[in-house]
């Protein structure tokens, strides 16, 4: 587990769901495959429509024309993200766009489970309006330990919500690390 | 304090007599379903894991059911059944619905309750997210990614962090013209689409429980879209009979203790709903049917797991039996079983196929087909700006293809009365 994870923001608004973070057509590539995969890069958040993509300006590509990695690192969003379906392609295709962690208020539940398990990111939780504070763009950093995130653009801190137990599961790296290593399989 | 339901199915499998919300727990799973979109990358996931030549817990807990991409031509959807195929074969599974053969069903979550593999008592697992369709038969089931998968085809354990629940009461009668879509539109319009994240929604009441099976299972099935873990109703002789039809498998029934304990409870009178859609892009953008009348509409779609029953189809012949459609209306039976009742089962004489047909609809296959857009040549997809009220699960941007097309999700009612006016339609105005 990293100590720190800086990089630049994209934000997100409320309720980003599965088919904005990967629409359904899309899902047929191979997961497993090193460059088929790419395609879950390219694709990441094609569904968020325009006007919410990047906020709060919007219209800011989270994947450049032809590439498949972001200049982005870290997903800042409202309530409710990942809601939809259970397609651990959207974790997925964030983590090969490039992404290491998302700050959101709230998260549905199947989209966190899957973060967690497959080790992909860490997604953090926040009571303050982070949101509403950031610009895509906006430099970031996170200390993971600490718990804490601090906007080097605008010099603001913030205090994250403790990872409770599930960071036993991230420290390990995924859900079969962390049961090899409890004695569980 | 007593248990509610979920709590005493959850506590069984994990091996203990009592258990909390919050609690973190390991369970034993006795139904692990995937399908064609998640079940590649759940395979992948565990060969990594446990080996090439590792197996299965246990053949008989494991069901394939592809679904999602069944007709269409994209290579890579099709190369995900033959990974489905040679899994299957490999690890010699008894449960696989393959495409192409007369063993092909369709939906996943009407086939793993048509097929016997719903049974009270137990616990489910799906790598989709409406797999807590299930619980109308008092089971606890839930929604997991190829990871989770991965690692109870491996280990047969997933851990569980126990639900609190929220009790949904309904006393009294519905209304003739009130479908099971309409109730739980109507509760994730006043809970929103976050208001049950982590819960379990319970429904109970005598109107609840007046119920058929089919109704029971589209109340259950957009829990997901309250954010809820799982949803649950008490198994009673309602269930048993459906069951009974489907498997001798022995099971377990639960109840909810009476003083067990809810994070929230609520009481509606059945007999005062009225019909509602969720307008676009929000399951819980709820409003009055009568409210839309002004809406103009491109598109009727009746299908999926939530609209496309044979429940849903006979509410909808009751409207088209004799009339033609103003708008494009897809019919999409959700399994070959419900495609089998349309062709054999009739109203005034005529069959449900014919009705349907005679009214202008397109006939699709039984699949998922167009309620989650899929591959470009999927049947009912949209392309454009199209207006469509649908009777699916899903309206977020983009869900039915286009993400210019708005959807109005209904019940197959409201689909139905307004596929004959062209515009968003109380179907009050149609039955008499």
């Amino acid at each position: 587990m990293k100590k720190f994870i800086e990089g630049k923001a994209y934000v997100l608004g409320n309720d980003i769901d599965t088919d904005q973070i990967i629409p359904a057509e899309h899902l047929v590539y191979s997961l497993s495959d090193p460059e088929e995969k790419k395609n879950y890069g390219k694709f990441a958040l094609s569904g968020v429509p325009k006007n919410a993509a990047g906020l709060p300006d919007g219209s800011k590509s989270f994947i450049a024309e032809g590439k498949f990695e972001s200049e982005y690192t870290i997903i800042v969003g409202g309530k409710n993200f990942g809601c939809g379906s259970s397609r651990e392609h959207a974790p997925a295709c964030l983590k090969i766009a490039g992404i290491q962690a998302i700050v959101a208020s709230s998260y549905a539940r199947i989209f966190y489970r899957n973060s967690v398990d497959g080790g992909f990111f860490i997604p953090f939780e926040i009571q303050d309006q982070l949101v509403n504070d950031t610009r895509t763009g906006d430099n970031l950093i996170i200390d993971v330990e600490k718990e804490s995130l601090t906007n080097k653009t605008t010099g603001k801190s913030y205090k994250l919500n403790s990872l409770g137990e599930v960071i036993e599961i991230i420290r390990a790296g995924n859900i079969f690390e962390y049961a090899r290593q409890s004695g569980l399989i | 304090m007593g248990m509610t339901i979920t709590e005493k199915i959850l506590a069984a499998h994990a091996g203990k007599d009592k258990i909390s919300p919050g609690e973190t727990i390991w369970v034993d799973v006795d139904v692990l379903m995937t399908h064609d979109v998640c079940g590649p990358g759940t395979i992948s996931i565990f060969k990594e894991q446990f080996g090439k030549n590792a197996k299965v817990f246990d053949r008989e807990k494991v069901v394939i059911i592809p679904d999602h991409y069944i007709f269409t031509a994209d290579k890579h959807a099709n190369r995900n059944i033959d990974i489905l195929r040679e899994f299957v074969s490999e690890q010699d599974l008894p449960y696989y619905y393959d495409v192409g053969t007369e063993n092909y069903k369709g939906v996943c979550h009407i086939a793993l309750a048509q097929e016997g593999h719903n049974r009270p008592g137990e616990v489910l697992f799906g790598t989709d997210s409406h797999t807590c369709t299930s619980g109308a038969f008092g089971m606890f089931s839930t929604g997991i990614g190829n990871t989770d998968a991965a690692f109870i085809l491996g280990t047969g354990k997933l851990w569980v962090k126990v639900p609190e629940s929220m009790q949904f009461e309904f006393t009294g009668k519905f209304p003739d013209y009130i479908m099971a879509k309409d109730v739980i539109l109507q509760v994730i319009g006043d809970i929103g689409v976050d208001g049950a994240t982590y819960r379990t929604m319970e429904w109970t009441g005598e109107a609840i429980m007046n119920l058929p099976m089919e109704e029971r299972m589209t109340l259950c099935n957009m829990a997901i879209e309250g954010g809820g873990k799982n949803a649950v109703i008490a198994a009673d002789e309602v269930t048993f009979e459906y069951v009974k039809k489907r498997t001798n498998k022995p099971y377990n029934t639960y109840q909810s203790d009476q003083d067990a304990k809810y994070y929230f409870k609520k009481t509606y009178d059945a007999s005062t709903m009225e019909p509602v859609v969720a307008k676009p892009h929000s399951p819980d953008n709820k409003a009055l049917v009568k409210e839309c009348s002004d809406i103009k509409i491109d598109r009727s779609y009746i299908g999926s797991c939530t609209g496309g029953k044979y429940t849903d189809f006979l509410a909808a012949a009751k409207l088209l039996n004799g009339k033609k459609v103003a708008v494009s209306t897809f019919i999409v039976p959700a399994t070959t079983e419900v495609y089998n009742d349309l062709k054999n089962k009739t109203m005034d004489g005529k069959t449900l196929l014919n009705i349907f047909k005679d009214a202008g609809c397109e006939i699709g296959d039984a699949s998922c087909a167009a309620c989650l857009g899929g591959p470009k040549d999927t049947f009912g997809r949209t392309h454009g700006t199209e207006v469509v009220v649908s009777t699916t699960n899903r309206n977020f941007p983009g869900r039915m293809g286009s993400k210019q097309s708005e959807v109005y999700l209904a019940s197959p009612y409201t689909a139905a009365a307004s596929a004959l006016t062209g515009r968003i339609t109380d179907p009050r105005e149609m039955l008499s």
